[in-house]
């Protein structure tokens, strides 16, 4: 399973990237494998505000539909939009492909480093 | 605790991903994933292990005589090997389990129902047996691969003798052969394309599984999961019990009218179904317009009117468009009505459309 260096995640499988006070969200590798392949993504919209822990979009493979939380509290100032005509690219590059991009950040999660994420991980799978 | 069907060391050996279903361990897809197993079934071939389904034996002098009254569907005139598709009612004409009935010989049938009901039918079978007849549950002396998809036919011709393979669809050689293995050829299937289901010994189910892998692989055959299963057999217009079918829907109002003969004697759910006439709601095949993926359970509305609800629904992999099958008022029915599904608070537009979604060869 491919957990990146220099990422930050949480213990529901979405990973953060911190670009100065911007957060980047997508999900994990271990995420994408979990829910197979694909097929939907429902996104917020531009100037939505998210809520830490609450469900800020949905994923929908062939078999189920999928929540996605958000490890921080802010708004939303850009969305990905390729992912609503290419969804796959979740399953392809999980790590490229980023949900939002989250400004005016007021509350996180405690997040995992990578290592920390790749331990918690070992453990879920026992 | 979940049963391994006799084949489950070999999906563990390909990577399945385990699920329980119908108190079995199955793979709900390999390695190569969902869609990609729908696919190669929908353009070269794919193989099921579904070892879980049930399997019963009626025979006797009464044989024939039972089944024609358990059973909606007429099994007179039928030839030694023939197969017929049929539900399975309760007096008020809900639907009990649906299943496929072999004839054997004159007194001898195999009757494949669904893992989930097996032990409801067996139970209910007993209960209203008549005269000379014994109901056998084989279920566990039976294993069952699927084999399926437009080179299904031409893999399974070179592991086998002529004689081996059914001339027609819905038929079966009971005294087959493939690649060396006994078992039973049957030309059917719950995918929508051409192919075999084949009926053998569980202590032979891993050699014919390794066998027909390896004759087809150059072919692209690959193994595929409950999840492909549920997607093809749903793309294919396909009802599933426990989705479209339960014991409060009668077969008429899935659209299974050319399985109920009302015209027969006697069967159980008759009277019911002939004193309901035509049914005020029906099984109808929705197209999403909107975006998202209906699945079941959902809320099927008209201008602010519930008017039903969905029983199936999935991104079709092959189609690569969402449909559902969804249960609603006769009056709405009609091929090109537009509905509203309530999906997570959300409405999504739909209209009504042909059954099946895919046709072979389309």
């Amino acid at each position: 399973m491919d957990v990146r260096e220099g990422l930050l995640y949480t213990k529901s499988h979405e990973w953060i990237k911190m670009d100065g006070e911007i957060a980047w969200i997508g999900l994990t590798d271990f995420a994408q494998s979990e829910l197979g392949n694909i097929v939907f993504v429902n996104l917020p919209e531009e100037d939505d505000s998210v809520i830490v822990g609450e469900s800020f979009a949905d994923v929908e493979s062939v078999k189920a539909v999928s929540d996605v939380f958000s490890p921080v509290s802010g708004n939303v100032i850009e969305i990905n939009e390729e992912l609503q005509d290419s969804p796959e690219k979740i399953n392809e590059e999980p790590y490229e492909a980023w949900f939002v991009k989250i400004g005016d950040v007021t509350d996180k999660e405690e997040f995992l480093t990578a290592s920390e994420y790749e331990a918690f991980l070992a453990k879920e799978n026992h | 605790m979940e049963r391994k069907t006799p084949l489950y060391e070999e999906h563990i050996k390909a990577n399945g991903k385990i699920v329980p279903f119908a108190g079995y361990l199955l793979p709900i897809q390999y390695e190569q994933g969902l869609i990609a197993e729908h696919n190669a079934v929908r353009t070269k071939a794919g193989m099921f292990d579904v070892s879980h389904m049930g399997e019963i034996i009626c025979e006797g002098k009464d044989a024939l005589a039972n089944l024609q009254l358990l059973l909606t569907n007429d099994f007179e005139k039928m030839v030694d090997g023939q197969a017929k598709y049929s539900p399975m009612c309760n007096e008020q004409g809900g639907t009990i389990d649906d299943l496929i009935a072999y004839k054997k010989s004159e007194n001898e049938f195999l009757l494949v129902v669904n893992a989930s009901n097996k032990d409801k039918d067996f139970k209910w079978m007993l209960a209203h047996q008549f005269g000379e007849v014994t109901f056998t549950d084989v279920s566990d002396d039976y294993a069952q691969i699927a084999v399926q998809g437009p080179k299904a036919m031409e893999i399974l011709g070179r592991m086998t003798t002529e004689e081996s393979i059914p001339k027609k669809y819905y038929h079966a050689v009971f005294d087959g052969n493939v690649a060396g293995v006994p078992c039973i050829v049957s030309k059917t299937g719950y995918t929508g394309e051409d192919g075999v289901e084949l009926y053998l010994k569980s202590e032979d189910a891993v050699e014919l599984w390794q066998a027909l892998l390896k004759e087809g692989k150059e072919d692209g055959l690959i193994p595929c999961g409950l999840g492909a299963r549920d997607t093809l057999r749903m793309e294919a217009g396909m009802p599933l019990y426990g989705h479209e079918m339960n014991e409060e829907i009668t077969p008429i109002e899935v659209g299974l009218k050319f399985a109920v003969k009302l015209k027969k004697d006697n069967f159980i759910g008759k009277k019911a179904m002939e004193e309901m006439g035509e049914p005020k709601r029906q099984r109808v095949g929705l197209k999403v317009t909107g975006r998202g993926i209906v699945r079941e359970e959902a809320e099927v509305f008209v201008d602010g009117q519930m008017i039903g609800h969905t029983t199936s629904g999935t991104h079709c992999p092959y189609l690569g468009h969402p449909y559902a099958m969804a249960l609603i008022q006769s009056e709405y029915a009609q091929i090109g009505s537009e509905v509203q599904v309530v999906v997570r608070g959300r409405i999504i537009e739909a209209v009504v459309c042909e059954q099946p979604f895919y046709k072979k060869g389309m």
